[in-house]
């Protein structure tokens, strides 16, 4: 029977009353009592050298309060990047200054330029249009293999070349990666490109900047995943403020998908003129400015070679990639094409000699950082596609391939820097066989074909690594920041409880799971525990949401606080109880004496706990802990996908017919947020699979900034999917065995439907070898009749 | 400026407006109502659907002196008079139909006027009248499910929630 409260139930979500009523408090309802409005003017061209700008006009309009250019910032800052690569010579990468309004040069369309503030937006639009700009165009940089050539433009003049670095991970001795390719008794190779896409997160960024002159502090109100971490990038970086002056608060955030993790200019500039123009300023982004300021996700173009043996295992791969950046380093930008993508290519096979190599690129194009998956979804990509070749080269079942070298012996150390705690790959392939009806395929697709339409079944099996992760290893790999989580468990007299947590809710339901965990510790009602997250001053230094962590990271430090409580309640109670410590059971909210029908309610203990008047003197009064979690690993969810599609060939028309997930995430605390979490993550990977493209024409002009332009998915281009999470291996290193679900589905999805696709379009006469992301029409259509 | 008067959730308002104020922009400005929300500049999102004279507007569509004299319902507007959640927006809780929030309101007010239209959608009309509906967070499954339930259909074997 289904749990109905605790720790595995399907509890509905409290946070959903107040979205469901328009009572939620996201950003842009944010207003501050004499606020203006800020409106930055941005370049319209990829590349140029700034020679003037004249703002005496814009200054005279009516409403201006101020007219900022990047000279107001030349003592101040610039954006920070928060993971310094060393690449594969020793030398630590290329990191160029990222101003906050653009100095010397614009380096893509939307580079900000100039800030008006004004007493109202509309004022600050008219008053932008007013700024006389005079900027020499420069040749736009934009493919990446030709930015890496000698002679290349450069998109930073003082930097040697368009290389932030040259990154290499796994095998180093090249000789011996060749021997292995020569001895090969098949190699497949692929050479593939990893669209460039856009989160688009449905809430755009706001930020709020209030200055209180009468105590020096700031306030910025901002549309963040990660709240500490902004105040501390803003305030030690960019602004050069004392943290304790300065309060960061995301309120409810309309969905981030990894791209309102970082720390923008936006965010600092509203902080900053607050004070400059003595009065609250805010932003709010438009979608056109979205699409031209919010950090890019993937955009890799990468080659890779797979070796098998005659028996068909794989021995051996190679892996070449050129990763765009954009224009400036994001601030984890350099994390994802390396330590969140070279680490992964292991994938679920124990191939025992890999090489990844990485050249990380600078062009004229927005800044790309991590988006949902971030770099294990471009692992996975290239993997699984190239695995899926090699079976069809090989004439093999492409499961069978990969049953055949599956890695089923765990704790696993793979060639590229990771150790797997635990893991079944054969058990989650299992339900998938079953769940997706792969049995039944062959008669469907006969079906299909009856109806003059190509059939294809996609199989995809993804690892990606989560709760990122112990903070002396990725010090070790250059991140510039902990990676531990923090959680404060204050309890109240009366027995309620408020858990302060460092991580950000912003669609994952942590205001209805959090509760879950803590209420079964104690044994009371979920409605007896609230959490308090996304205000610096109002909880501990957390690092905020992303990678899968929250549950797995900051879910550990909540769980270590409250039996930091637990502990001391029972000292509370066996005192009440005039019984040993060591006696004392807490089930239900009672706490009882071992073997005696004495027992104390849980309400009467915390009660005492503020009231101590029959108190144990050697015990602090109150009742509040806090802990920090720094995980021992990574986590790490599997999981294997089976996509069907038909293709219609006359048009190329690709219709995703059924979709199926098997993943393992450990233990689970709510299955329905846990399904939730998969179906988004599915709706955004068929989105890059078939729809979404951020294009750019060679001269670096932004081709789709709108949503009429870039096609994100609708509720028509997508089926019911099928979740299963019955296969569950607990992750071995942190309390609640939990691995964290909110990046699968959007890394195990693109290559199952295009896997399926190009099945598709090897059935019934056809032969197609290779397709890219989007599979547009155009394409499949196009790959038919060539 | 200009006076522009409105029914607004059963209450009549007014405000003043200039002539490029959006119908968006006058309900979460000047009427403080933001449960409409903005996702775009192109009409695409549907972020701020709002009703007017009974039928589903794009409200950053519209002027604010075009809804003038119009009978507008907002997301405020629609749990029941005892402030429970309606059925439509229990069905949506029920389902998990929703995860940021952020796109809520105007999924909830699309699926009203759909319901209105066709009180018992097949799954393919669900998806097809929510064409102007973008969410980015739920895949749509849970979406399409919740409002399928709405309309009193059985959704139980419909996968996992």
């Amino acid at each position: 029977m289904p749990k109905d409260s605790g720790i595995g139930a399907s509890s509905k979500r409290r946070e959903d009353v107040r979205f469901l009523t328009g009572a939620g408090n996201y950003t842009d309802d944010i207003n501050v009592h004499g606020q203006a409005y800020v409106h930055f003017l941005r370049s319209d061209i990829a590349h140029g050298r700034i020679k003037s700008i004249d703002t005496s006009a814009a200054e005279g309009m009516p409403g201006v309060v101020k007219v900022f250019t990047g000279k107001d910032f030349e003592g101040v800052g610039g954006m920070p990047c928060g993971w310094e690569v060393t690449d594969k010579h020793g030398a630590p990468m290329q990191e160029p200054p990222h101003p906050i309004l653009a100095q010397g040069k614009v380096r893509h369309v939307g580079d900000p330029i100039a800030a008006v503030v004004a007493d109202s937006l509309e004022q600050a639009r008219d008053a932008a249009e007013a700024i006389d700009l005079d900027i020499e165009e420069l040749p736009a940089v934009m493919n990446m293999k030709a930015a890496a050539q000698d002679g290349s433009t450069l998109v930073h003049d003082d930097l040697k070349n368009n290389i932030c670095y040259d990154w290499q991970l796994g095998e180093t001795d090249d000789a011996k990666v060749d021997e292995v390719f020569a001895n090969a008794a098949h190699v497949t190779t692929l050479d593939l490109v990893n669209n460039r896409l856009v989160a688009n997160p449905m809430e755009p960024r706001v930020a709020v900047g209030e200055y209180k002159r009468g105590t020096d502090d700031y306030t910025l109100f901002t549309t963040s995943q990660n709240p500490h971490v902004i105040r501390l990038l803003m305030c030690a970086f960019v602004l050069g403020l004392p943290e304790h002056k300065v309060r960061v608060v995301a309120p409810d955030v309309g969905g981030g998908f990894g791209t309102k993790i970082f720390h923008y200019a936006e965010e600092a500039f509203c902080t900053f003129a607050a004070k400059a123009c003595n009065r609250p300023v805010k932003w709010t982004s438009s979608r056109s400015e979205a699409f031209m300021s919010d950090a890019h996700g993937r955009d890799h173009v990468s080659k890779i070679e797979l070796a098998l043996d005659a028996d068909n295992n794989f021995i051996g791969l190679r892996t070449n990639t050129y990763a765009n950046l954009g224009a400036y380093l994001s601030t984890f930008s350099s994390s994802v094409p390396t330590w969140l993508h070279g680490t992964l290519m292991a994938g679920n096979y124990k191939t025992p000699v890999i090489q990844v190599n990485v050249k990380a690129m600078f062009t004229n194009t927005v800044p790309v950082d991590a988006y949902r998956g971030a770099g294990r979804p471009e692992a996975t990509y290239q993997l699984e596609r190239v695995v899926d070749k090699a079976a069809r080269e090989l004439g093999v079942d492409p499961i069978a391939l990969r049953r055949q070298n599956f890695i089923t012996q765990f704790p696993y150390d793979t060639p590229v820097a990771l150790t797997y705690d635990t893991g079944d790959y054969n058990g989650t392939m299992d339900k998938l066989e079953v769940a997706a009806d792969l049995a039944g395929f062959a008669a469907r697709r006969a079906e299909s074909e009856a109806n003059g339409k190509l059939r294809g079944l996609g199989i995809n099996c993804y690892i990606e690594a989560c709760g990122i992760a112990p903070s002396n290893i990725v010090g070790m790999l250059g991140a510039r920041a902990g990676l531990y989580d923090a959680a404060t468990v204050r309890v109240n007299a009366t027995g309620s409880i408020s858990v302060m947590v460092g991580a950000h809710s912003h669609g994952q339901g942590h205001e209805t799971a959090f509760p879950q965990v803590v209420a079964d510790m104690i044994g009371i009602d979920e409605s007896m525990v609230e959490i308090v997250h996304g205000d610096t001053s109002k909880i501990p230094f957390g690092m905020g949401t992303y990678g899968s962590r929250s549950l797995a990271v900051c879910g550990s430090a909540m769980v270590k606080a409250t039996e930091k409580v637990i502990e001391k309640a029972k000292k509370i109670a066996a005192h009440l109880l005039e019984a040993s410590e060591a006696d004392i059971e807490l089930k239900d909210g009672q706490f009882s004496v071992a073997g005696t029908d004495k027992s104390v309610a849980w309400g009467d203990v915390t009660l005492t706990a503020y009231v101590p008047h029959n108190y144990p003197l050697e015990v602090e009064p109150g009742l509040e802990e806090t802990a920090f979690y720094d995980p021992a690993n990574f986590t790490y969810p599997a999981g294997a996908y089976a996509c069907e599609v038909e293709v219609d060939p006359e048009t190329g028309q690709v219709t995703v017919e059924a979709f199926n997930a098997a993943d393992d995430f450990g233990n689970i605390v709510n299955p329905m947020i846990v399904d939730g979490q998969v179906h988004g993550g599915i709706g955004q990977g068929i989105g890059q699979a078939l729809l979404e493209n951020c294009a750019y024409d060679e001269n670096g002009q932004l081709l789709s900034a709108s949503f009429m332009d870039y096609a994100m998915p609708r509720a028509d281009d997508v089926p019911f999917y099928g979740v299963d999470h019955s296969s569950q291996t607990p992750c071995t290193h942190n309390p609640l065995g939990v691995k964290g679900c909110g990046e699968a589905g959007a890394i195990g999805s693109p290559p199952a439907v295009v896997n399926a696709v190009l099945d598709a379009l090897n059935s019934g006469g056809k032969a197609v070898e290779h397709i890219d992301m989007p599979v547009s029409p155009s394409r499949v259509w196009a790959a038919m009749n060539s | 400026m200009t006076k522009v008067s409105m029914t607004v959730n059963g209450k009549t308002v007014s405000g003043d407006v200039e002539g490029r104020t959006l119908l968006s922009g006058f309900l979460r400005e000047n009427l403080n109502l933001t449960g409409t929300h903005v996702g775009c500049d192109t009409a695409q999102c549907g972020a701020c659907v709002v009703h007017v004279n009974g039928e589903a507007v794009k409200s950053c569509n519209m002027l604010a002196l075009e809804a003038d004299g119009a009978d507008v319902g907002t997301i405020e507007g629609q749990a029941n008079q005892d402030g429970s959640l309606n059925v439509i927006q229990q069905a949506f809780q029920d389902h998990h139909g929703l995860q940021c929030g952020f796109c809520t309101p105007g999924m909830v007010m699309s699926a009203a006027a759909l319901l209105k239209e066709n009180p018992r959608p097949t799954e393919a009309e669900v998806r097809k009248y929510l064409e102007g509906n973008l969410c980015r967070c739920t895949g749509y499954h849970n979406i399409v499910k919740a409002i399928m339930a709405a309309s009193g259909q059985d959704v139980s074997s419909i996968a996992a929630e």
